[in-house]
């Protein structure tokens, strides 16, 4: 359909935008990359009253490593993330996960900003972020707040940012030369909303685990993380046994939702063979990058 | 309205649009390029892909106020002397498409990953259009023709 008539700002810095969402609150809608927000208007999903278009604050885009950490602007277009050698060098998890997002043409308008703080539980970047202890860096007239990612996720398409605040950027920590990661998924077709996503990411310290990250997408309203597989990964070397053994404690207490596109059966069996790939793909890419 | 100058296939064209007007919508109705072809209207089907500043976007997908000082490449861009270009002869060659309608946004897609990308393979390319919707053909002659573009272009 059309889109439904709906007022437009344009702000060109960002304290512009903030004096903008103080004024609007939740009557507005921040529009970034607007690959899901679009279609969310033209299926009369969403209804602001106004569209506050970041696209022209260029101090929200771009990527910089500071203090062992990777912040990435909010405005930052999923393909210079994509083609980043600072993401590809520093945070393996993201440069892994990219690529599976949309499509090319959806890729070159998206954002890093836009797809977390739309908070769609079956996107892949929500998962890299719960899995990496992203933090997310916010602001409005009343200043500024870092919300940790077990935060920042609230529910299907919501998250802690409150209606007068701006998403500025995400920072991820840098990962060490003997971090292996791996993005893992099972969808329809390439492209499209995974079934069971699944963001994996191990560091070897002597050929031992010592840090161990699961989240998956696709199995609740919001990203999981599989602590209790974790917690028995680290202090063991990878072996099969090992993770089959963490595949079985990662599902054994999710009930995923069903819907056409699989049971509940169905997802919690692609979920276990996703730890079971993603852990073995991520030791690898440990091992290669070591 | 909020007035907006950008390029479309080499030439300036001012036009004073609604926010929320799509840039597909834009160019078929204010500007008469009705070559770029409006499918599904929520980003799913590709149909109306376009070429803005170098890279593939969906143009339901974005406002035309936001192209405003982009260079917007459409389909007709790709044949501005009638004459048809590398790729849009390969695929006419290998009877690429059937009905037509997916053709534009199929083009526009392969012409852009075919300029970054000149030495792909079946794989890449399979990859690079699965995200446009093709309800005649089955696929195989459309990746038949992009592959046939990407040897031409190669032996020169």
């Amino acid at each position: 359909m059309k889109l439904p008539y709906v007022e437009y700002e344009a702000p060109v810095t960002v304290a512009e935008a903030v004096d903008l969402l103080a004024e609007y609150q939740d009557e507005a809608s921040v529009l970034a990359g607007g690959q899901s927000l679009i279609p969310l208007l033209a299926l009369r999903l969403a209804r602001p009253a106004v569209l506050i278009d970041i696209n022209g604050l260029r101090e929200l885009s771009g990527i910089s490593v500071t203090d062992g950490q990777v912040a990435i602007g909010a405005t930052t277009r999923e393909y210079m993330a994509e083609e980043s050698e600072t993401v590809a060098g520093t945070v393996p998890l993201l440069a892994a996960a990219l690529p599976l997002i949309g499509h090319e043409a959806i890729r070159s308008r998206g954002t890093i900003g836009g797809s977390l703080a739309h908070g769609d539980p079956a996107a892949e970047l929500p998962a890299v972020a719960r899995a990496l202890d992203a933090e997310f860096l916010v602001r409005s007239t009343s200043g500024d707040r870092v919300v940790p990612a077990a935060e920042w996720f609230e529910g299907y398409l919501a998250t802690s940012r409150r209606g007068d605040e701006i998403l500025v950027e995400v920072r991820f920590p840098v990962a060490g030369p003997d971090t292996g990661a791996a993005f893992e998924e099972v969808a329809r077709r390439h492209g499209d909303f995974a079934i069971v996503g699944l963001a994996a990411q191990l560091t070897l310290t002597d050929g031992v685990i010592s840090d161990a990250r699961l989240a998956f997408s696709g199995l609740a309203d919001v990203p999981v993380r599989a602590v209790d597989a974790e917690e028995l990964l680290v202090g063991e070397r990878p072996s099969t046994e090992l993770f089959e053994e963490a595949a079985r404690l990662a599902t054994a207490g999710i009930e995923p939702p069903a819907d056409l596109h699989g049971s509940s059966e169905y997802r919690k069996k692609i979920a276990a063979t996703l730890v079971r790939r993603g852990l073995r793909a991520a030791a690898d890419s440990a091992h290669e990058r070591q | 309205m909020v007035d907006i100058t950008l390029q479309v296939n080499g030439a300036v064209h001012a036009g004073s649009v609604e926010a929320r007007t799509t840039l597909a919508d834009f160019l078929r109705d204010d500007l008469d390029l009705t070559g770029t072809h409006v499918g599904c209207e929520h980003g799913v089907c590709g149909a109306c892909t376009v070429i803005v500043d170098g890279r593939a976007v969906r143009s339901c997908l974005m406002l035309a106020v936001q192209a405003a000082g982009s260079e917007v490449t459409t389909v007709e861009g790709l044949a501005p002397d009638g004459s048809l270009g590398t790729l849009q002869q390969a695929m006419w060659d290998a009877h690429s498409f059937q009905c037509g309608f997916c053709t534009p946004g199929f083009v526009m897609q392969a012409t852009a990953f075919l300029s970054a990308h000149p030495d792909a393979g079946e794989r890449e390319i399979r990859e690079a259009l699965s995200g446009n919707i093709c309800r005649c053909t089955g696929y195989q002659s459309i990746i038949d023709g992009v592959l046939l573009a990407a040897q031409r272009s190669r032996e020169g």
